[in-house]
């Protein structure tokens, strides 16, 4: 699917790239022993290393550095196993160093690829620039006083992963799905928790236009920290409007960053700077070069879980789904092993539909995840084997699973105790089908007239006869038999 | 290299110190001697030399993911000039 700006002028595409920051998991910081943990007092999770006292000294943690190498096999990436940490200079009060620990020009991660899971089931590769690790730098609150910012640095070093990707994505629709795989991929490898609403994960959006068919890269803007999906599609649609905009009325778009306004959904520029970023970027004095062998890296590569690729591979391979909803399942590592409980020595494609058209529905509507299923993935096998084995039909199974989500009770239960067992013995669906044929006399001469539709009412007379436990496979059947002699 | 007022007020502006409009020229002198004397570097053939990180045959050392620092909030805001409620503050900065 291309997605067109239609122009005055004529057709443009949009080019995109993103960088997202991604919060590592690990106990302490990048460079010092304080705590990482989300949510704490103010300031208590400060060492004096980062809080930039005079004479302290960055030390590494080994986890952040195998966490990097992690995520970059992940992203199929290359590991460099020699990189060099540099200063990027620049003045800010969440930032007491004056400068952040960052690498430049020898990141950690090389380039690496991603594959999109797009709508309709199709997939599509984006490049991976590189990953490099650096510090985070503190939270600013601008609304406790009039007059003054609050600094808390507790994130202050805590580590980050920059993942920039190339600029290969044309439309909002592929940076969401970016967005969404790299989430998938970090989550499942433990190495990011990837929760975009407390900011562990944040977005960092490049956007051009160029005339569609074009090959040229234009100026880029770029929209700093997006922090949903939805508002990182919102961001580029805008911001693609914006620069065709000033194309089409004889203007240049200007190199630049900008803000996005969630409440306007618009994007606009930081107030403008006297002074243009000019970030001195230099190897730190302080760090030498960060060197591990390669046994590390296979080491770590032959621990790696099964990611999501792997694994819709193998739910499409092996279990018969189809691309599209194997997608659906594996995006979330928690969704995946819920379905497979549920699959496992059963019909697949009958529990991914249970999990996809029904379950979903419900987490949706009460807003928990899965792991919070009403519904236990133990209870919903037994559901579809009750189903399997033609003890309910699947019309009496979706009346037994309302009644699951309101009791919590197993489906053999409920269907016990409300009597829900499918008749299928002939003698008595065959005594309601005569019932319903000779109740109809006039249906009956529309059926014979060439009518097949008017089946259906008696299907519904005999539903009705048998409280909707009759096996509709032989209703069909003994009515078309009965019908058509 | 001679560098000329306005990058060095730049770089004064980049550095945070205050330099007075008159001591601009003096400095951008002063400095341009320093890099001559620098660029005499660039005089040597560093083709395929490695730069060098250290002067000491050692590898970075790491630490373990261990929490063994932090909870010191009197110690960190001890020199801060209008701490609130555990926090820094500072003349508002909004973008």
């Amino acid at each position: 699917m291309t997605y067109v700006i239609k122009g005055e002028t004529g057709d443009w595409e949009v080019v995109i790239g993103l960088e997202v920051h991604c919060q590592v998991i690990s106990k302490a910081k990048l460079f010092s022993g304080a705590a990482t943990d989300f949510g704490a007092e103010p300031n208590t999770q400060v060492s004096l290393v980062d809080a930039a006292m005079p004479g302290m000294l960055p030390v590494i943690n080994e986890e952040c550095v195998r966490q990097a190498i992690k995520t970059g096999l992940g992203l199929k990436a290359q590991i460099n196993t020699t990189s060099v940490f540099a200063r990027k200079n620049y003045f800010y009060a969440d930032l007491p160093q004056g400068y952040q620990i960052s690498q430049f020009d020898q990141p950690i991660v090389g380039e690496g690829s991603i594959i999109l899971d797009l709508e309709g089931g199709a997939s599509r590769e984006v490049g991976i620039e590189r990953l490099h690790l650096e510090q985070d730098a503190g939270k600013s609150l601008h609304d406790q006083d009039p007059k003054r910012t609050f600094i808390d640095l507790n994130r202050t070093g805590v580590a980050l992963m920059e993942i920039v990707s190339k600029p290969d994505m044309r439309s909002p629709e592929e940076a969401g799905a970016y967005l969404r795989k790299l989430r998938s991929i970090v989550r499942y490898l433990e190495t990011c928790d990837g929760n975009m609403d407390q900011g562990s994960m944040r977005c960092d959006v490049n956007v051009s236009v160029r005339p569609a068919g074009s090959t040229e890269l234009r100026t880029r803007a770029e929209t700093k920290n997006v922090n949903s999906v939805r508002f990182v599609m919102q961001a580029i649609e805008h911001e693609a409007e914006r620069q065709v905009g000033i194309y089409e009325n004889g203007g240049e778009v200007v190199q630049e960053t900008r803000l996005f306004d969630a409440q306007k959904g618009v994007t606009r520029s930081m107030r403008s700077k006297e002074h243009a970023h000019d970030y001195r970027y230099f190897p730190d004095p302080d760090l030498l070069p960060l060197t591990f062998p390669q046994s590390l890296v296979d080491e770590i590569q032959s621990s790696m879980p099964e990611l999501p690729d792997e694994r819709k591979a193998r739910y499409v391979g092996d279990f018969g789904l189809s691309p599209y909803d194997a997608g659906v399942l594996v995006q979330e590592k928690d969704t995946a092993s819920y379905f497979e409980a549920v699959a496992n020595g059963r019909d697949a494609k009958l529990a991914a539909n249970w999990v996809i058209n029904n379950l979903f529905g419900v987490l949706a509507g009460r807003g928990v995840d899965i792991t919070n299923s009403p519904v236990s993935a133990e209870h919903l096998g037994e559901l579809i084997d009750l189903i399997s084995d033609d003890t309910i039909s699947g019309k009496i199974a979706k009346d037994v699973f309302d009644i699951m989500l309101e009791t919590g009770d197993a489906p053999g239960k409920i269907v016990e105790d409300k009597g829900l067992k499918q008749i299928t013995d002939t003698g008595a669906i065959e005594a309601a089908v005569d019932a319903a044929i000779a109740a109809g006399a006039a249906q009956v001469e529309q059926y014979r007239g060439g009518n097949e539709k008017i089946l259906g009412w008696f299907v519904g007379q005999v539903m009705k006869a048998t409280q909707g436990k009759a096996n509709p496979g032989q209703v069909n059947k003994l009515l078309k038999d009965k019908l058509d002699t | 290299m001679s560098l000329d007022k306005d990058t060095v007020k730049n770089i004064a502006y980049l550095a945070r110190i205050r330099v007075d409009d008159e001591k601009l020229e003096p400095l951008a002198g002063e400095l341009s001697s320093i890099l001559d004397w620098i660029e005499q570097l660039q005089e040597l053939d560093t083709d395929g030399v490695p730069p060098m990180a250290s002067v000491a045959a050692m590898k970075l050392p790491q630490r373990k993911d261990v929490v063994t620092d932090g909870n010191c909030r009197d110690a960190v805001l001890k020199n801060a000039p209008d701490p609130e409620d555990g926090f820094y503050t500072v003349p508002k900065v909004v973008e």
